[in-house]
């Protein structure tokens, strides 16, 4: 099938791009969807390790013990991400280390780094969520449209 | 002068008086370390930020090549330079500490090569005893600008290239000793439809051929008058794809050495640059440093360097447009 924007190319360039597409190493590779399952499930290893923690030694019940667990990770993200390690382990890991809420403050402090010295005010705050922005914004739209889908094919959810 | 329909000649053969170089860390970790003047321990450079730090590797290296070449700013008329910071600032504000009467230039990393053409057609028409070519780039400022915060976790692709941080500066006079600069072609913009801001390689390589075979035909040489070709920052997916294209395109490379600068610079088994480096230092640091120190060993006596530049921006690359990329050809030659 010719896509739309492939439509648009001439000839020349679409011969050139056949050739171009020769030479591009592959993307895809099986190692890096070990590499990101492999750190994707140490850091939800993690996490439940943290868990446990709070529920034995914290006297958190296991659902109160949910946000804590969430906060020391993202004080652990913020700290290598500080120290300028995150972005080295992410190459290696890919998605692992993208995916979990680990990625998420990456991605805000990270930001927050970079353009702290624009300014405190115009570089930090409005640029801190330069990356993970399209998240909130995206994340907000589908649980609103799963929220409805909810309602419509559970209407008892109402009020409750 | 004008030979053919976009190469210059330069009849008056300017000299490269002297150049310059200054880098980062990670570059002095490569193996072309030793051939460049300083190379810094620290990316920052003691500036409070990125942009600031670029700045300081251009004014360093400018002052440095105006120093090895025993002239002092004033006896320079002419800056030609350019980077990739937004509005050019790295080089207008070197340019301002300078105070050398200046043309600020945007062609992306293919500047370093239109500032060095351009500083030698001035000296070449006697528009000036002496000119600056100077260009910089810094890994961070770029990622800053173009891609992600320096800190964020995202994985580059295989074909994606590490920018290169550092300052490149030539002197040129009327009258040296050489290396000269005696001809240079321009490239005009060619835009193959590739979209990919982390395959620049590929965009560029067509742009890169499309100025060599200029080169070839206007100054009705072949490849083999050269003793070493080398493109600026084609990396290696670009630099396979050209050599590809040579062969389609019946220019018989096989005659001399070609070799990309993007490939020179750092060690692919203990660097991880993923197909190799960019950036306006790329070209600038290694024909400046690696390889004006190889001219005067004597290893070489004709090169031609050609820079390659891939004129989009992060606003141009969100609108879905392609990436428009250009070459431009400087030769440079032992004797006169």
């Amino acid at each position: 099938m010719v896509s739309k924007k492939k439509k648009k190319l001439t000839p020349v360039m679409q011969e050139y791009q056949a050739l171009a597409k020769k030479r591009e190493p592959s993307k895809f590779a099986f190692i890096k969807l070990c590499r990101a399952f492999l750190v994707g499930g140490l850091i939800c290893l993690l996490g439940q390790i943290i868990q446990q923690l709070f529920v034995h030694f914290g006297g958190f019940s296991i659902k109160e013990a949910g946000s804590p667990t969430t906060g020391v990770l993202v004080l652990i993200s913020v700290i290598l991400t500080s120290l300028g390690v995150y972005d080295k382990i992410a190459q290696w890991a890919g998605a692992g280390t993208a995916v979990p809420v680990t990625g998420f403050a990456n991605a805000m402090a990270s930001a927050a780094i970079e353009y702290r010295r624009d300014g405190i005010v115009l570089g930090m705050g409005g640029s801190i969520f330069k990356v993970a922005g399209p998240v909130i914004v995206f994340g907000t739209v589908a649980a609103f449209a799963v929220g409805i889908a909810h309602i419509i094919f559970d209407p008892n959810i109402v009020g409750g | 002068m004008l030979k053919g329909h976009q190469s210059w000649v330069f009849d008056n053969k300017p000299s490269i008086l002297s150049a310059a170089t200054s880098v980062g860390p990670f570059e002095g970790q490569g193996p072309l370390a030793e051939d460049f003047d300083i190379v810094h321990s620290e990316l920052y450079l003691g500036q409070d930020s990125w942009e600031k730090a670029e700045k300081a590797f251009l004014e360093e290296a400018a002052k440095m090549a105006i120093q090895h070449a025993g002239l002092t700013e004033g006896q320079i008329q002419f800056h030609f330079g350019g980077d990739l910071m937004n509005q050019i600032i790295s080089s207008s504000f070197a340019a301002r500490t300078l105070a050398i009467p200046y043309f600020g230039l945007f062609g992306a990393c293919s500047t370093s090569m239109e500032s060095l053409a351009l500083a030698a057609y001035v000296v070449n028409s006697g528009g000036a005893k002496h000119t600056l070519a100077a260009t910089c780039s810094h890994n961070a400022s770029v990622e800053k600008q173009f891609r992600y915060p320096t800190e964020y976790g995202s994985q580059k692709p295989p074909t994606a290239q590490f920018t290169v941080t550092g300052a490149g500066a030539a002197v040129l006079g009327r009258e040296g000793n050489g290396p000269y600069v005696t001809s240079a072609t321009i490239g005009r913009v060619v835009d193959m439809g590739m979209t990919d801001p982390f395959n620049m390689g590929a965009a560029m390589a067509p742009a890169a051929v499309d100025t060599i075979e200029a080169h070839f035909r206007d100054l009705q040489i072949e490849p083999g008058y050269y003793d070493l070709i080398v493109t600026g920052d084609l990396s290696k997916v670009g630099y396979e794809i050209a050599c590809d294209l040579f062969k389609k395109h019946n220019i018989p490379m096989e005659q001399t050495t070609y070799s990309d600068c993007g490939m020179m610079i750092y060690d692919y088994k203990t660097q991880n640059v993923q197909a190799g480096a960019s950036g306006c230092a790329c070209s600038a640091v290694v024909t400046y440093g690696h390889l004006l120190n190889r001219m005067r060993r004597g290893e070489l006596n004709r090169i031609l360097v050609v820079a390659t530049g891939a004129l989009l921006s992060p606003l141009s690359y969100q609108q879905n447009e392609s990436i428009p990329c250009i070459a431009h050809a400087v030769s440079i030659e032992r004797e006169k």
